[in-house]
């Protein structure tokens, strides 16, 4: 899992049926100090996130069970937590 | 498993089910002489009680973690397994 920043949303019509109804959300992966990590990526919203929240994600097979575990969906990234606080000791 | 230092947590009132009651910990990868090696990130501590500074191992493969959990279901790939004690390289 890592963090992520909700940086914008997409849309589209013509998707998978395990795609209607999902939110998507531009998110631009984050390391655990808050660092850009790579490049923005697209996921599934599965906690009511919108742009500019600070959120955690899941990635791979882990997100389409996030959205679905009975008939998991064409998805590899999903927003699964809001986040409150990042505690770091250091 | 990757050897990593615990560096803190995360907390988040709103989140999937499966994460509910389970805290959430920032872990930095180390090298075998305890460096840094690659991003932070985020792995789920279910009963190992780490706290920041620790040294534990991860398991990074979500079907490990779901047989260790018993939960077919469970959308978690990362958790914190042991906590280390020595490394000896």
């Amino acid at each position: 899992m890592y963090l992520g920043k909700v940086i914008g949303t997409v849309v589209c019509e013509r998707k998978y049926e395990g795609l209607e109804g999902q939110r998507l959300l531009v998110v631009q992966p984050l390391d655990g100090r808050r660092e850009p990590s790579g490049p923005p990526e697209v996921a599934v919203d599965t906690v009511s996130a919108s742009p500019g929240s600070l959120v955690y994600l899941v990635g791979s097979r882990e997100a389409a069970l996030a959205v679905n575990a009975e008939q998991p969906p064409p998805v590899d990234s999903a927003i699964v937590g809001l986040v409150d606080s990042v505690d770091l000791s250091r | 498993m990757n050897l990593c230092q615990v560096l803190g947590t995360v907390t988040a009132t709103h989140k999937h089910p499966a994460f509910a009651g389970r805290r959430m910990m920032v872990v930095q990868p180390l090298d075998e002489a305890r460096q840094p090696a690659g991003k932070s990130f985020l792995a789920v501590d279910e009963r190992s009680q780490s706290g920041p500074g620790d040294l534990v191992l991860v398991l990074r493969e979500g079907n490990g973690v779901r047989q260790l959990l018993g939960d077919r279901t469970l959308p978690i790939r990362s958790l914190i397994v042991a906590v280390v004690d020595a490394v000896d390289v």
